[in-house]
């Protein structure tokens, strides 16, 4: 059978007779890597772009078309030492990038108009107090008008559009004040300059708005970072599948270009891509992605299988079937629905300071006015008093005070290997209060481990990691990682479902079931632990046997124990049997345990915490976990978790430790400190100015230092957020 | 006080030539990769044609 590698899915057709594929490159850190690959790159004949981009660790590359394969790229990028798979940009990374630029060009145009008329504001107001003439004033004002409305028309777009959403839906945000404070003031403005007044506040109104739009864009930024990161690792998982375009002709090409009745043949040791029938073969399948169960299943002829299965021992061919027919993904997609409307209702921390904000500041307003109204102003100097107290509590600072101490704290975890799914993440996991873990790759690593081989003699440890690297079970390549093997033992003979063997020096080797190496009488003695896989191995007459399973994560007792100090309570809801759970929370001494729990026993259980008062922060990474996962109050996967899961949570945490999972948590409830802290200032600096502004003597002078001035604060605080604590574990 | 006419729209020329040119760095991509344009600044044009010995 002839296999090849289709990469012509992502290959696009950049014009001009030229062809374009995007690559996400593993290990690209430094300078020194990104000068090797645009060197190594280029080097290739016909090449016409190279570049790397170190943000987001990805390559473009550019050829004359019908001249390369793509393929050749990749190959080259593997001799430079680098692993690179080709990559295609999601819709909603497409989405985040240019609502990020058009972001960055608001601010852009309101930071021109803010400078432009603060340099004519400050001759007025110097001129104000000195010798400017009425009309000298006047013209300064209607230049400041001719830049200040045509930019915050344009500028202002973010704040209007989202504003008069919540509007017609009947509902207020951050937005609803800004907006009124912004249009007010430039009103009110126009209107005073039409009458000669002595003040106008253009210069207020667009200093606001760039203030304003440097908090949105840090937010926005934060998104998209967090977006292409989590594109890159769907590349660098390299979903393909081997699918037959002929009869014994087998091409390996990306999910995305499989469709329902195509047929795909599974290898042993090979994960799954697709959702489909088997059609021919027999085999063992490790479904514990999906199910929790770390027992293997038995395939054949009419077993579904589901994208995430392990194929353990023998070949199988994959009639492939859409996604809805299958029973338990159309069952877990229905609960994920339910589960996801539910957090749909969360209020952000931001929403709800400016639910109690916008109608106490409108408030004192309109009473403003009413009150000088009353005392015996003229409804002119009563207006202007009202929007100029208004403008001064217009939330410049609130609408820093998140967003800032946000990017910081998500650029700090990132740091310590979590990334952010979601941006109100951090404010939902600092209330946590209650962790439910999964057993299944979650505690324990998704990948095996050789569990007794300090009882083995090292040189026949070793012997057994070679002959194991001509085997394709994911038993035997975990034996033979253990084993640090390098060079397969020569003239090794597979036989399937059975075991590896060989002749070295006259000796027979055999590695395998039990009964194929002739150690049956072994296993019963040595072996009680239930989740193991045994593997024998024999060297003439002497007979070994290995105990391979799934380990804990290295840190996961000290991060229980972190946890524990913290006051966090602590269960495990495990889809595996019982003795396996039990056994997991006995070495983890957590006392609350469930096992065989199905995907809607999960969901129950976290209701009922929800109904005591529980935040629950769910930690799971199989399929089976996802619906889950977006029912609790926030949720945290593996990198190495189903796809559906890892979409689903608000936070992917990378590599083999646990212990980023108290790292986020320490860094979460540091920054919700921050963000309230944060808030505090805007609000207390507020309740100080505002007795100015009603007392009528504020000018645009006042307004514009306090605002430059609380916005300054907020984010210098924020930036505390930075010296996120190092002691984790 | 005529020296206004001159220097206004100077100084809103000047403020408007720079917007313009943000608006062109932007599209031309040059935000895109702020971590790595950090590096290219300091990179060498030409590498040595001998790698130095490992050290």
């Amino acid at each position: 059978m002839q296999v090849t590698r289709d990469f012509s899915h992502y290959v696009r057709d950049a014009g001009e007779g030229v062809q374009h594929i995007d690559l996400a490159v593993e290990g690209v850190h430094c300078a020194g890597c990104m000068a090797k690959i645009e060197r190594g790159l280029s080097a290739i004949p016909d090449v016409t772009l190279a570049r790397v981009n170190l943000t987001d660790r990805r390559v473009a590359l550019e050829w004359k078309a019908g001249t390369l394969d793509p393929g050749r790229f990749i190959d080259r990028l593997e001799e430079l030492g680098y692993k690179a798979y080709p990559f295609e940009t999601e819709s909603a990374e497409v989405a985040e990038v240019a609502e990020s630029r058009f972001l960055l060009r608001c601010l852009g145009v309101a930071a021109f108009a803010t400078m432009n008329v603060m340099m004519l504001s400050i001759p007025v107001w110097s001129g104000n107090v000195s010798d400017m003439l009425p009309e000298q004033r006047d013209f300064f004002h209607w230049l400041s008008a001719l830049i200040a409305l045509p930019a915050a028309a344009y500028a202002g777009q973010p704040f209007f559009r989202s504003a008069w959403r919540a509007l017609s839906a009947k509902t207020t945000n951050m937005d609803v004040p800004i907006s009124i404070g912004v249009i007010l003031a430039l009103g009110m403005s126009v209107v005073e300059t039409i009458h000669h007044a002595e003040h106008a506040y253009f210069d207020a109104a667009i200093m606001l708005l760039t203030f304003l739009l440097v908090g949105r864009f840090l937010d926005q930024n934060m998104r998209r970072r967090t977006r292409a990161v989590a594109g890159n690792l769907a590349a660098l998982k390299a979903e393909t599948a081997a699918k037959f375009v002929g009869p014994d002709e087998i091409s390996q090409v990306p999910v995305a270009a499989i469709h329902p009745g195509d047929i795909v043949l599974l290898r042993p040791g090979e994960r799954c891509a697709v959702d489909g029938t088997v059609i021919e073969g027999r085999s063992e399948i490790d479904q514990s992605l999906i199910t929790g169960e770390t027992l293997y299943v038995t395939a054949e002829q009419g077993t579904p299988v589901y994208a995430g299965s392990m194929n353990i021992s023998g070949t199988l061919r994959v009639r492939v079937s859409a996604a809805s027919e299958a029973t338990l993904l159309a069952e877990i997609t229905r609960l994920l629905d339910n589960a996801l409307q539910a957090r749909s209702r969360y209020m952000r921390l931001a929403d709800r300071a400016s639910r109690l904000y916008a109608p106490v500041v409108h408030a004192t307003a309109l009473i403003t006015i009413l009150g000088w109204v009353i005392a015996g102003a003229s409804w002119h100097d009563a207006i202007v008093t009202g929007v100029a107290v208004l403008i001064i509590t217009c939330p410049c600072a609130l609408g820093l005070a998140i967003p800032t101490v946000q990017t910081i704290a998500s650029g700090a975890m990132f740091k310590s290997g979590v990334l952010l799914n979601s941006g109100d993440a951090i404010e939902r996991l600092a209330e946590a209060d209650h962790v439910i873990f999964d057993k299944t790759g979650t505690l324990t690593l998704p990948d095996l481990e050789v569990m007794n081989a300090a009882d083995i003699p090292a040189d026949i440890f070793e012997l057994a990691g070679r002959l194991a690297l001509s085997s394709h079970h994911p038993v035997a390549a975990a034996v033979a990682q253990a084993a640090g093997a390098k060079s397969p033992v020569v003239g090794a003979v597979e036989e399937a479902g059975q075991g590896v063997r060989a002749i070295v020096d006259g000796v027979e080797l055999r590695l395998g079931r039990p009964s194929f190496c002739g150690a049956e009488a072994l296993v019963g003695s040595a072996m009680v632990d239930p989740e193991a896989s045994i593997v024998a191995f024999s060297k003439g007459s002497e007979r070994f046997v290995l105990s391979v399973r799934q380990g804990l994560r290295p840190d996961a007792q000290a991060v229980i124990a972190a946890l524990k100090a913290r006051n966090v309570g602590i269960e495990i809801l495990s889809g595996d049997r019982e003795p396996a759970v039990k056994a997991a929370a006995h070495a983890l001494e957590i006392p609350e345990w469930r096992a065989g729990v199905t995907p809607a026993d999960k969901i129950a259980r976290i209701e009922e915490l929800k109904q005591r008062g529980a935040k629950v922060l769910m930690v799971g990474d199989g399929m089976n976990d996802a619906p889950s996962l977006a029912a609790a109050h926030v949720s945290m996967s593996p990198i190495s978790a189903a796809h559906l899961s890892q979409a689903t949570a608000d936070l992917v945490f990378l590599g083999r430790p646990l212990a980023p999972v108290v790292a986020a948590i320490d860094a979460s409830r540091k920054a919700l400190h921050l963000m309230r802290q944060n808030l505090w200032l805007a609000i207390g600096y507020n309740v100080l100015a505002v007795p100015v502004a009603i007392s009528g003597v504020v000018t645009p002078l006042i307004a514009a230092a306090a605002m430059s001035g609380s916005s300054i604060l907020v984010m210098l605080n924020s930036l505390r957020a930075r010296s996120a604590s190092r002691e984790t574990v | 006080m005529e020296i206004l006419v001159i220097l206004v729209p100077l100084a809103l020329m000047l403020g408007g030539a720079g917007l313009v040119a943000f608006l062109w760095s932007l599209r031309s991509g040059q935000y895109d990769d702020l971590d790595g344009a950090a590096w290219r600044a300091i990179a060498d044009d030409e590498p040595p044609q001998e790698a130095p010995a490992k050290r």
